[in-house]
């Protein structure tokens, strides 16, 4: 039997842990039990489904029996495979994070001990969106993920959570709304919404047809994904909520719509017609979010707009459309969920330490408590893209690969990343200054809670450790940036051949459009030249 | 068979009124239009099935092309108990808005409006720093009060005194006699 065929489990776990710790609701710390335990197995069978896909080989299971492209089907190859793992490892840290903190708090009772069905339903709903290869079920995957985060965004209720869910909610709402007309569009004009059928009928479509399809599309999942025109909610809503909710929201949310993304501009719509547009989007993506992020004064705004900032990074790798910038991306879009969850993480601690997360309220943390300034430090410096971090490595990729493509606006980009890089810099710079630095006394308005030495005295072990895991996780990525780059690669070249995912769903003799021919010229040497840099660089 | 116009108008209807809707400040219209919306668009699905045709149960004398295209419809009441659920929630939260803040309107995010208030002078960043003159510094060297210097510090269009300029870094607090942010002043 193939080990992908255990695929569905990567859902079907985590909906059954939701389904019992929902029956265990008034036993709280059973309820832990089996929900950190339900999501370290599927952890292990989602790693062990990326070992069996890590030299290539594309799996489809088809759900109930039914063929493709009647039935529904499941995907595993490298790129899905990849982000399981990730996304999986950053909401365990999270779920461990958050079950520490509730510990520690006592809030045993009622509405929090909803937390772990709901995020347990979260998780299902990622892994769901990251396998499919059917766009009804993709839909059904974000319906899944979003129910259960309008949930957490609300939880408790309070009166600012609430005025964030509003606008998170009806944002939500109009952008499945958006993506639920394009799929009965798409219905309607081939008759099919299986994902690799459909990317054989659509390039049969007239232009026109298709440019509509592929807009709607865009527009849908760049809502989603928070790119520049549509991204307004996001800084909004994302630092109201709960510190663990807000770090797995940033890690995990957008990178499923730029999942998304990166499906519907390889497999559905390959060809190079709206890449300039989505250059540009990328462009404005990366500086107007970080401008917006040196404005801020609070940690969690200001992270939330380096999150809608480096989106713009991973566009511009998809939009470049050649191996050497999707593989870039994808090892960007790895990178980014870890280190953005983890400041996310070390954000919730500081408020903890210093009683808020705005800097003009905080000072002198490098003292008060050195291993929370290392834990801000280290993701920090990763997110600014300081060599030898992986966040170097993955802009670097994507410099390399703007050079290498060399239209005028592929080089304006490039420089619009190394401006925005600074700029990150600037902005996680500042926080170090102001928070860390300076004595507590120097503060504007210095927090009660700062003064007095910490209402809690030391961090709890149960957050400090997963905060310090997930760390370590970025770090990894960057030791292990040369087999990490080479999986990005060659998910990449596998996406842009296109042959393997459709034959893998449809059968060995299923017809493969042809790729175009700029394409396979960019082909072959950039793989290996990429690969001994980030392996240089590592060392 | 034909193409069912009726249908197609009260799509487009729906999808007029619900889009209308969606752009008021009220929660609760707000509501109504996104499930104009749910349901215009489920409307759409059933349309992009095809023409109307028989139930699609297997009967060996009927015509293949007779039938009804039946997964529209099974992606149609997928989105109905979505959208059921969505609806719930949003009731949910319109309710605990009322209780809240006895109001039905979205609200403002305080901290955005704050931020945009905030003038470009930054009394850390920026302020000018005391020129030490002396080589043998007083021990009690008086500091700049930026009160008495009349200082003033560009804002937006406007220049504004440094203190008030400072007074103003203070969240949800307003120095007396401080001229709006950049961006005007409504709260």
């Amino acid at each position: 039997m193939n080990i992908a065929s255990l695929a569905p489990l990567a859902v079907v776990l985590p909906i059954f842990g939701s389904a019992l710790t929902f029956l265990l609701i008034r036993h709280s710390r059973t309820q832990r039990a089996v929900s950190v335990g339900l999501l370290s197995l599927t952890l292990l069978l989602e790693c062990w489904l990326l070992a069996s896909v890590w030299e290539g080989g594309t799996a489809a299971v088809n759900i109930g029996g039914w063929l493709p492209p009647w039935g529904i089907v499941m995907v595993v190859d490298q790129f899905s495979s990849l982000m399981l793992v990730v996304s999986s490892a950053v909401s365990l840290a999270v779920l461990i994070y958050a079950t520490g903190q509730g510990m520690t708090d006592g809030d045993e009772d009622a509405p929090v001990s909803i937390f772990h069905p709901t995020y347990l339903i979260l998780v299902a709903g990622v892994s769901n969106a990251f396998l499919t290869g059917d766009l009804f079920n993709l839909y059904v995957g974000f319906e899944i993920l979003l129910t259960a985060s309008y949930v957490l965004m609300t939880l408790g209720g309070t009166g600012p959570r609430i005025r964030a869910g509003v606008t998170y909610v009806v944002v939500s709402v109009v952008s499945s709304v958006l993506f639920l007309i394009a799929i009965a569009m798409i219905y309607a004009s081939t008759g099919t919404i299986t994902m690799a059928d459909l990317a054989i009928k659509l390039a049969e479509l007239d232009p026109g047809t298709q440019a509509l399809l592929h807009v709607l599309l865009l527009v849908a999942f760049g809502i989603k994904a928070a790119v520049f025109p549509l991204s307004f909610w996001l800084p909004d809503s994302y630092p109201t909520a709960p510190a663990p909710v807000t770090a797995v929201f940033a890690g995990l949310l957008t990178k499923v719509g730029v999942y998304a993304l990166v499906r519907t501009e390889t497999l559905l719509f390959p060809g190079d017609s709206l890449n300039t547009p989505l250059m540009v989007v990328a462009l404005l993506t990366m500086v107007v979010g970080i401008l917006g992020a040196i404005a801020q004064s609070d940690i969690k705004r200001l992270l939330s707009f380096t999150l809608v900032s480096h989106i713009g990074y991973m566009v511009f790798g998809l939009a470049m459309s050649s191996v050497a910038g999707l593989g870039a991306a994808v090892y960007y879009v790895a990178h980014h969920i870890t280190i953005q969850t983890s400041l996310f993480l070390v954000t919730g601690l500081i408020e903890r330490r210093g009683g808020s997360s705005s800097i003009d309220r905080l000072g002198g943390l490098a003292r008060l408590s050195p291993l929370l300034a290392l834990l801000f430090f280290v993701p920090a410096m990763n997110l600014a893209g300081i060599p030898p971090f992986s966040g170097f490595l993955g802009k670097l990729g994507l410099m390399q690969a703007g050079l290498q493509l060399g239209t005028p606006l592929a080089v304006v980009l490039v420089v619009g990343g190394v401006v925005t890089s600074l700029l990150t810099l600037l902005a996680v710079a500042r926080v170090w200054n102001r928070a860390f630095w300076r004595k507590p006394e120097d503060a504007e308005y210095p927090d009660p809670v700062l003064q007095s030495g910490g209402k809690t005295g030391v961090l709890p072990a149960t957050m400090v450790g997963p905060t310090a895991g997930l760390v370590a996780f970025g770090v990894a990525l960057t030791v292990f940036a040369g087999p990490l780059f080479h999986v990005a690669d060659q998910s990449a070249t596998d996406m842009l051949g296109r042959s393997s995912y459709i034959q893998a769903v449809l059968g060995e003799n299923a017809p493969v459009p042809g790729t175009t021919a700029h394409r396979e010229s960019a082909l072959p040497s950039e793989p290996e030249q990429l690969d001994t840099t980030a392996q240089a660089v590592a060392k | 068979m034909s193409i069912n116009l009726t249908l197609l108008i009260v799509m487009g209807v729906l999808y007029a009124c619900g889009i209308y809707l969606i752009l008021e400040r009220s929660l609760t219209r707000v509501l109504l239009g996104l499930m104009l919306l749910a349901n215009a668009t489920n409307i759409l699905i059933l349309a992009a099935g095809g023409y109307a045709g028989l139930a699609p149960l297997f009967n060996k004398a009927t015509d293949s092309h007779e039938y009804n295209d039946p997964l529209p419809q099974a992606l149609i009441l997928t989105s109905i108990v979505i959208s059921f659920a969505v609806t719930a929630f949003m009731l949910g939260i319109i309710y605990r808005t009322w209780s809240l803040a006895r109001q039905d309107d979205i609200q403002d995010d305080v901290e955005d409006r704050r931020v945009a208030r905030t003038p470009s002078f930054d009394a850390e960043d920026d302020a000018a720093v005391p020129v030490e003159t002396s080589e043998f510094p007083l021990p009690h060297a008086e500091p700049a009060a930026p009160d008495d210097t009349g200082a003033t510090v560009p804002a937006g269009a406007t220049h504004m005194p440094a203190a008030a300029a400072a007074a103003e870094e203070k969240p949800g607090r307003r120095a007396p006699g401080t001229t709006a942010g950049p961006t005007g002043g409504e709260e």
